[in-house]
């Protein structure tokens, strides 16, 4: 079936079958490689996306689900070679080492972040628990967030950084 | 060879915390990993795997599956035996050989019998990977089933074993030895017995495996991606198996989401992937699903053992003697002796003990095979010997810190050399270890903490516990490198090491920018872990790529600066001797005419480069001490980590941001380990948490208090960077540090916690046990 949304702020179109998750839609159908697919059970958190402003796991939702909507994934969190003021700290932070969860809590941190911009420590903490990551222990990655709130804070509520 | 005087000299990258090159492409969502692949024409390919944890093979029914739409072939050990002359392949041990061992290891597909839950049955490939999941469901599978053996005690009755042919179910005994343990131990006047155990668990990556293979018929090509680790090595097996020549084998290397020593192994799919590629004439690509990777993925880790000190009465120690049983799963896979060597080899760790006698057994069972994962054994045998410590040290009333002091292995002995094993011997390269406890201690405020031990406050016990470790790294042979000089004036440099996520291409761009003299941009790139890109290569394993390929690439910088200045003379019409100086940009003769690299590039025919090897056998041994303060609730068993203090010497740190997230990622994972994780199996050899809602992996809350200290004091002897291994250590003393931390805290209930996991369920068993 043919399903009609909005990725990364360009119309998208796919033709799939009904059974396909948002996940494989994005990777396989428009070839947007950078979400990825880290369990299929919905624990990992390393296919999060943005849909409609809320970080959803991929792997759980439906492509059909998502018609209409706004989806946003890493790939629609920077403009062109420059990295956001999410990644740069993540880069300034080791907060990432082999990268594949990493895709999951950007987009985790940011949709967090756009609504939460004054988010405490331990609110990124619990948020950030719904998503694995097995390369960093994770206290790089809890730096860099807090680091990155600055960004979100002086921007306007949902205005991308 | 360049030697480590001159790189440090140049010292502008080495050393400094730059930000990794591979970041940009993954912070954006443009690495290429496995799935993110794909060829013109590719099919999908998908394993059934068996239901059935011991069990006869009476039929196997493809008919069905073929019939569904979109199936393109069903493979099956019929398939593969009619295309190998009428053998099934088996998957031998990676590197050395150890005799006795052919008869255990893993056929590529079962035949006749299947022996473990998980074990690939046959292949699937279809046109998507969603008709090839269907399709695998429509596989009939006829299995007589057979008794279970369900773990290593049943495996020693040898009522029921795995491989009928062979008198029993233990594949091997390693042994190491050193002294005469026996004699030590009749002589001693004092000694200690404890059963001790460490459960199963397991790397777990966040990435799956994954593999595409690419066959040309009309080259009688293989192209095989989604390789990592050890590419070479796994080609040399693949060749052999499918009887082709290595040169005719490319192993591609992408970015690659975590190994920690599970990812990268020989596998079945590793010949299954591209003999369906052959067969089908057609790309196939597989991609491990997370329940897969619970059951096909190595597991690691679980072993019993009897382990006993020999002191004199001042706490001197005079000898240590383990009887130990691994659980080793189903077969003997490429690395399955590894961990149980380490058990035995590293027994001692940091401490000067002159008689070891550690006898290993491997018994086979029907679970998963294991293998090797980060610190594989040897966070085992160092939660054996330290909790020993305590337990001893607490018997002969002297302080637990002293007891490890005064054994310690003081730096006038080094090196210092352990047991030997399997044939082999090792030293430890070079250390000041009563510094790193000392360093420990202070950075803890240990003096302050102890006073904590076995206090109750607001309803939970405090303790705190300690430990000391060395970490092995740097395994041999050899490393290869191939750097070019590019016409533009750029180096790019190729290795025979893999990356699977540690950083390699930034902490190599390090390493090469000081050897050469030159800035990191002007390194063009690291390329790394396919055959294609140096003669010989072995890959990252064993804590060994800042090592072995840090150093190949420190002494083929040193081959590509002499070929420079040859150029140069060729072109000035002088002798080398009389280029004055060629680092950094330009040569420049004694006579003032000078030339750009970038110049003397284009201009030499058939270019600048230069390639070579390092070699050593000898290993490199990081060392240092961790402590933990943590805070039980007998209520529930749970268990707060209120701080923990890692100190580790790593002889010479490339990166410290690296370096950091190696040791911090390590522990994280050791802790996870020692509280969360278990592979659970049920008594029909079932695995009972094969899901992340069973197996728990330490999430962002759980272990926020974790303060890591790296130092390059002591420099290894044996490498012109005098780095060592340093990927491994940071999860090796994990157990035995928590566990005496936990019996520090229950002290008084008399809790002696000899198995891991501590779990809340574990920890509040011990407490009602204590309570009576």
């Amino acid at each position: 079936m043919t399903i009609r949304f909005e990725l990364n702020g360009k119309p998208v179109e796919a033709d799939v079958p009904a059974r396909t998750t948002l996940a494989d839609c994005i990777r396989h159908h428009l070839m947007q490689t950078g979400t990825h697919v880290g369990c299929e059970h919905g624990v990992c958190g390393a296919c999060t996306v943005i849909v409609d402003g809320a970080a959803v796991r991929s792997c759980l939702m439906l492509a059909v689900q998502a018609e209409g909507a706004q989806v946003i994934t890493v790939e629609g969190l920077s403009r062109e070679d420059s990295l956001t003021p999410l990644q740069a700290a993540f880069r300034k932070h080791h907060a990432l080492q082999c990268g594949f969860c990493t895709p999951g809590i950007l987009t985790t941190a940011h949709a967090l972040l756009t609504e939460e911009p004054d988010a405490s420590e331990e609110r990124i903490r619990e948020v950030l628990a719904g998503n694995l990551c097995r390369c960093t222990g994770y206290i790089p990655i809890i730096e860099a967030v807090l680091e990155a709130r600055s960004a979100y804070t002086k921007r306007g509520k949902g205005e991308r950084p | 060879m360049t030697d480590l005087a001159d790189v440090k000299k140049a010292g502008a990258s080495i050393g400094r915390p730059v930000e990794r090159i591979e970041d940009l492409r993954l912070l954006k969502g443009q690495g290429r990993f496995i799935d993110d692949l794909r060829r013109d024409g590719m099919l999908h390919a998908a394993i059934v795997r068996s239901a059935v944890a011991h069990g006869r093979i009476r039929a196997i029914d493809a008919s069905a599956a073929l019939k569904r739409a979109g199936v393109h072939a069903v493979i099956t050990a019929r398939e593969i035996m009619s295309a190998m002359n009428g053998i099934v392949p088996t998957i031998p041990l990676r590197s050395d050989a150890v005799a006795g061992i052919e008869p255990f290891q893993q056929p590529v597909i079962a035949h006749a019998k299947v022996r473990y839950v998980g074990e690939p049955m046959a292949v699937v490939v279809a046109d998507n990977p969603a008709l090839a999941e269907d399709a695998v469901d429509a596989v009939a599978l006829d299995i007589e089933p057979l008794p279970v053996v369900a773990d290593w005690s049943a495996a020693e009755k040898n009522d029921v074993r795995l491989f009928e042919g062979q008198p029993s179910n233990c594949a091997l005994v390693v042994s190491a030895i050193r002294g005469d343990a026996d004699s030590a131990f009749r002589d001693a006047p004092y000694t200690r017995r404890e059963r001790l155990s460490v459960h199963r668990f397991t790397a777990m990556p966040m990435e799956t495996r994954g593999l595409l293979g690419e066959w040309d018929q009309a080259r009688k090509k293989l192209t095989l991606l989604g390789v990592t680790k050890a590419p070479f090595l796994c080609r040399r097996i693949l060749a052999k198996q499918m009887g082709i020549a290595e040169a005719d084998i490319d192993m591609v290397e992408g970015d690659t989401g975590g190994s920690f020593g599970v990812r990268g192994e020989f596998y079945p799919e590793d010949f299954l992937i591209p003999f369906a590629a052959r067969h089908v004439g057609r790309p196939v690509k597989w991609i491990e699903d997370r329940r897969e990777h619970f059951i096909a993925t190595n597991h690691s880790r679980q072993a019993d053992c009897e382990l006993e000190l020999a002191c004199t009465r001042d706490g001197t120690i005079l000898a240590l003697r383990g009887r130990v049983h691994t659980d080793a799963g189903a077969y003997v896979r490429t690395n399955g002796v590894t961990p149980a060597r380490n058990i035995g080899q590293v027994s001692s760790g940091p401490y000067r003990i002159p008689h070891v006698l550690m006898n290993v057994s491997l018994m086979l069972t029907n679970k998963t095979p294991v293998g090797t994962y980060r610190g594989p054994g040897r966070f085992e045998t160092d939660f054996f010997r330290e909790r020993l410590f305590d337990i001893v040290a607490a018997d002969l009333g002297i302080d637990r810190v002293e007891f490890r002091r005064r054994n310690l292995v003081p730096e006038s002995d080094m090196p210092y050399p352990l047991a030997t094993c399997l044939g082999g011997a090792t030293e430890c390269d070079s250390g000041d270890y009563r510094m790193t406890l000392d360093r420990c201690l202070a950075e803890f405020n240990w003096s302050e903490k102890t006073r904590l031990n076995g206090k109750l406050i607001d309803g939970r016990y405090h303790g705190v516990g300690i430990g000391c470790y060395i970490e092995g790294g740097a395994s041999g042979p050899r490393e290869g490198a191939r750097l070019v000089l590019e016409s533009d004036g750029t180096v790019s440099v190729y290795t025979g090491s893999s990356a699977n996520g540690q950083g390699l291409e930034t902490v190599f761009t390090q390493i090469a920018a000081d050897a050469l003299g030159m800035p990191m941009e002007r390194i063009r790139g690291v390329f790394h872990g396919s055959t294609a890109h140096v003669k010989e290569g072995f890959g990252a394993f064993s804590s060994r790529s800042v090592v072995m390929g840090g150093s190949a690439i420190v002494v083929v910088a040193g081959k590509l600066k002499e070929a420079i200045r040859g150029a140069a003379a060729t072109r000035f019409g002088c002798t080398p001797e009389e280029i004055a100086a060629i680092e950094g940009e330009r040569a420049v003769a004694s006579d003032g005419r000078s030339i750009s690299w970038a110049e003397l590039a284009a201009r030499t025919p058939g270019g600048l480069f230069a390639e070579g090897s390092f070699a050593s056998s000898k290993r490199t041994y990081s060392y240092g001490a961790h402590a933990a303060h943590i805070a039980v609730d007998p209520r529930t068993g749970h268990i707060e980590l209120i701080d923990y203090v890692a100190v580790e010497d790593v002889g010479r740190i490339i990166n410290p941001e690296t370096l950091h997230g190696q040791a911090l990622g390590a522990i994280v994972q050791g802790l996870g380990g020692v509280f969360l994780e278990g592979l659970v199996y049920d008594e029909q050899g079932q695995l009972m948490t094969g899901s992340f809602a069973d197996y728990l992996v330490p999430t962002a809350t759980d272990f926020p208090n974790i303060r890591v200290f790296a130092l390059e004091e002591r420099p290894s002897p044996n490498n012109p960077l005098g780095a060592k291994g340093a990927g491994e250590g940071g999860i090796i003393p994990v157990g035995g540090v928590i566990a005496n931390a936990v019996a520090a805290a229950l002290s008084s209930l008399g809790v002696q916690p000899r198995e891991l996991p501590l779990s809340p369920p574990r920890v509040w068993q011990l407490i009602q046990e204590a309570r009576g």
